[in-house]
């Protein structure tokens, strides 16, 4: 009996020993980060990934990814941010799958002592988070709004525009991008934090995408047959641009139709290289995760916090207009730069 | 004296009979009033209830949304629309006719068509080559759930959720979550958008893809209907037991259904290229709860063994035509969804009603 005990306490002891001198180094050596982002399947996480897995590396700092299954699931990221708290991290990088929903757990996250930074998707209200590394979105919008108000010119006042947008909920960078490209093109949006109040004849429907192929497809299908006369079509990002262009050329309607889109990703540009897309509003998401991480290794030294961008309420990673069609007083950089920088 | 006179003359001892019944034993009727017989009707014609809401709702949204809806351009549109949530429907019907239910259906066309569009893209295999592997790959993975079914004994319902799991897993990770677009298909392997090629009669636009749904339905339907195998398939449904008494081989029926339903899936993959242009591991993520709607609605029991195989084309016909009409009569699409909820609650509610006739 007493032999066994013995053991026992043994045995615990080693493992206790082994555990203490696992744990013991990695904690005072290196600088724990989490990632979250909405989903492992959109290739702008994918590249979110990477640019903070490179610098991660360069600084030395132990990075945790996590992902959410599929885009809406909220469940997965609180989980996430939960085992962040208990693993010591120093601070997390989300993009939220409910901005709202969050925003709890990430104040138990600050208060826990962690940096928290959205990127990408700013939470609801934007101060939930220590800071927010985003594109803006309603720039991004209002860019191919006005680069395909100034390529009509004067036939802007009759166009037809087919508005393809994200999903029936309206997240906010959904409402933000539609909302931007009225704005750029030159309609009153009505309440700018509604899709579809606007009361102007020249847009002839909004329908929604989920953000793929699939969805682009079906979607300009309906708007067409509202009115086959469009001749403008905004899409929310470049995969339900893709799709809109199928049923454009299945109505032999190609000719003649701007398709204007946001993203940036490698297929998207080359689309906009042969043709498919006019114009689309590149955004960065790389160089969001590498400031992200940057920003938690100095906050892990120093306590700092990042600083927004001056006159904005978060920190703007930039968005830039690709287009081989420039148009006069509205800067933009060609397909062949464009597939430089491109992600994806 | 011909056979025939032999029969129909009396015999001797058949005088006995002279004051008794002559009429053929039957049910008694229970023709009370209208609705009785209707559900009698109803109950000897299961089709007829998702046509009759067909024709009533091509009518109500031909009112509603006007001239627009009525084009030929628009009907045939929207059987593009549904040609490849019907083509799973199809695959979706085999397996619930035997009491089970695939949830992996859209899960592996996705996966298909992801292999097929490497293989035949990124890969340089020739496409008939390239589609042939995605059909043995559909055909294989609907035979890993029959195996799980059949030999493991576990329920349809775990056995697919699993599989729905593991195929997403494997076509994300096949696909590098990456599509793969338009222009590059059409450079390396045009043959894998035959299926969006499309004729024109009159005003109607009629794609290689909704015309290969009709036929995959016309095949299924003869096949159930008239050969053997299509019976065993509806006994093995209705009462498994019972059937393996009357000598079928039930355990190879089940696995020769989830194998023909994954094959079903894969030809669902070759016309989804066809239909979306690209070949995008991101599509399709609710096609397997949208394929059991359509059967649901096309009024294919849940519980197996009874229904028509018509009936989720005319279910996945149903919803392209709600989701048509209340889009031209400009309603939100929110409220798309809340209807097509509400006509599978009341879908269901009818097969209920229609077979308490039998109680």
């Amino acid at each position: 009996m007493l032999k066994t005990t013995a053991l026992k306490t043994a045995a615990l002891a080693i493992a206790g020993a082994g555990f203490l001198g696992l744990a013991q180094p990695a904690s005072a050596q290196e600088v724990g980060a989490c990632l979250i982002t909405k989903t492992d399947i959109n290739p702008f996480f994918v590249k979110m990934k990477e640019g903070a897995r490179a610098k991660a590396e360069e600084l030395g700092v132990n990075l945790s990814t996590y992902a959410g299954k599929v885009d809406g699931d909220h469940e997965t990221q609180v989980q996430a941010i939960e085992t962040c708290i208990a693993s010591g991290a120093k601070g997390i990088l989300i993009t939220a799958s409910d901005t709202k929903a969050i925003v709890p757990v990430v104040k138990k996250a600050r208060d826990a002592g962690l940096l928290v930074i959205a990127l990408d998707t700013p939470l609801e209200p934007i101060d939930a988070a220590d800071a927010t590394f985003a594109t803006d979105n309603f720039k991004a919008g209002e860019l191919i709004g006005e680069w395909a108000a100034k390529t009509l010119g004067e036939e802007a006042a009759n166009a037809k525009i087919a508005m393809l947008d994200l999903t029936p909920s309206q997240p906010s960078v959904d409402v933000l991008r539609d909302q931007g490209f009225m704005t750029g093109f030159g309609i009153d949006t009505k309440d700018p934090n509604v899709i579809g109040d606007e009361d102007d004849p020249r847009i002839v429907g909004h329908d929604i995408t989920n953000g793929n192929e699939e969805g682009g497809r079906k979607a300009m299908e309906n708007l067409l047959q509202r009115d086959p006369d469009i001749n403008v079509v905004y899409t929310i990002n470049e995969p339900a641009a893709a799709g809109a262009y199928e049923a454009l050329s299945s109505f032999g309607k190609t000719e003649g139709v701007l398709v204007v889109s946001i993203d940036g990703g490698c297929p998207g540009v080359q689309n906009v290289k042969e043709g498919v897309i006019g114009a689309t509003a590149q955004q960065y998401p790389l160089l969001m995760a590498s400031l992200g991480v940057e920003a938690i290794a100095k906050f892990a030294e120093t306590g700092e916090v990042p600083e927004p961008s001056p006159g904005l309420d978060f920190f703007n990673t930039g968005v830039t207009l690709v287009t081989d069609q420039p148009v006069e007083g509205l800067e933009s950089i060609g397909t062949d730069e464009g597939l430089e920088r491109c992600w994806g | 004296m011909s056979d025939a006179d032999a029969a129909r003359r009396k015999q001797d001892f058949e005088d006995g009979l002279g004051g008794s019944d002559a009429q053929v034993a039957a049910f008694e009727g229970h023709e009370r009033n209208f609705v009785d017989r209707l559900q009698h009707f109803l109950h000897a014609n299961p089709t007829m209830v998702p046509v009759i809401v067909l024709v009533l709702s091509v009518a109500a949204f031909g009112v509603i949304a006007g001239g627009n809806f009525f084009s030929a351009f628009n009907l045939s549109l929207i059987m593009q629309q549904v040609s490849i949530i019907g083509i799973l429907a199809a695959a979706q019907s085999l397996v619930i006719l035997t009491a089970g239910i695939d949830l992996s259906v859209g899960a592996n066309m996705v996966l298909v068509s992801v292999i097929m569009g490497n293989l035949a893209v990124n890969m340089g295999v020739p496409a008939p080559l390239a589609i042939g592997i995605g059909f043995c790959c559909g055909a294989l993975a609907g035979m890993l759930n029959g195996f799980f079914v059949t030999r493991v004994k576990l329920p349809p319902f775990i056995v697919t959720l699993g599989t729905w799991n593991i195929f997403f897993a494997l076509n994300l990770w096949l696909s590098g979550a990456q599509s793969i677009r338009s222009q590059d298909i059409d450079a390396a392997a045009p043959l894998l958008k035959f299926f969006g090629e499309s004729i024109r009669i009159g005003g109607a636009q009629f794609t290689f893809g909704s015309i290969l749904m009709v036929m995959i339905f016309a095949v299924l339907w003869y096949v159930l209907n008239r050969t053997a195998w299509g019976r065993h398939v509806y006994a093995v449904g209705d009462d498994k037991e019972a059937a393996e008494l009357a000598g079928i081989r039930t355990d190879r029926t089940l696995v020769q259904v989830y194998a023909v339903a994954g094959l079903v899936c894969a030809i669902g993959a070759w016309a989804a290229i066809g239909r979306v242009g690209s070949v995008s591991p991101q599509s399709f993520q609710e096609a397997n709860l949208q394929s059991i709607t359509a059967v649901v609605i096309g009024g294919i029991s849940l519980f197996g063994g009874r229904g028509s195989i018509i009936g989720p084309l005319v279910g996945a016909l149903i919803v392209g035509v709600f989701n048509s009409g209340l889009r031209l009569a400009g309603v939100d699409v929110l409220w798309q969804v809340f209807a097509i909820g509400w006509l599978t609650i009341i879908a269901v509610a009818m097969d209920q009603w229609i077979r308490k006739v039998s109680a």
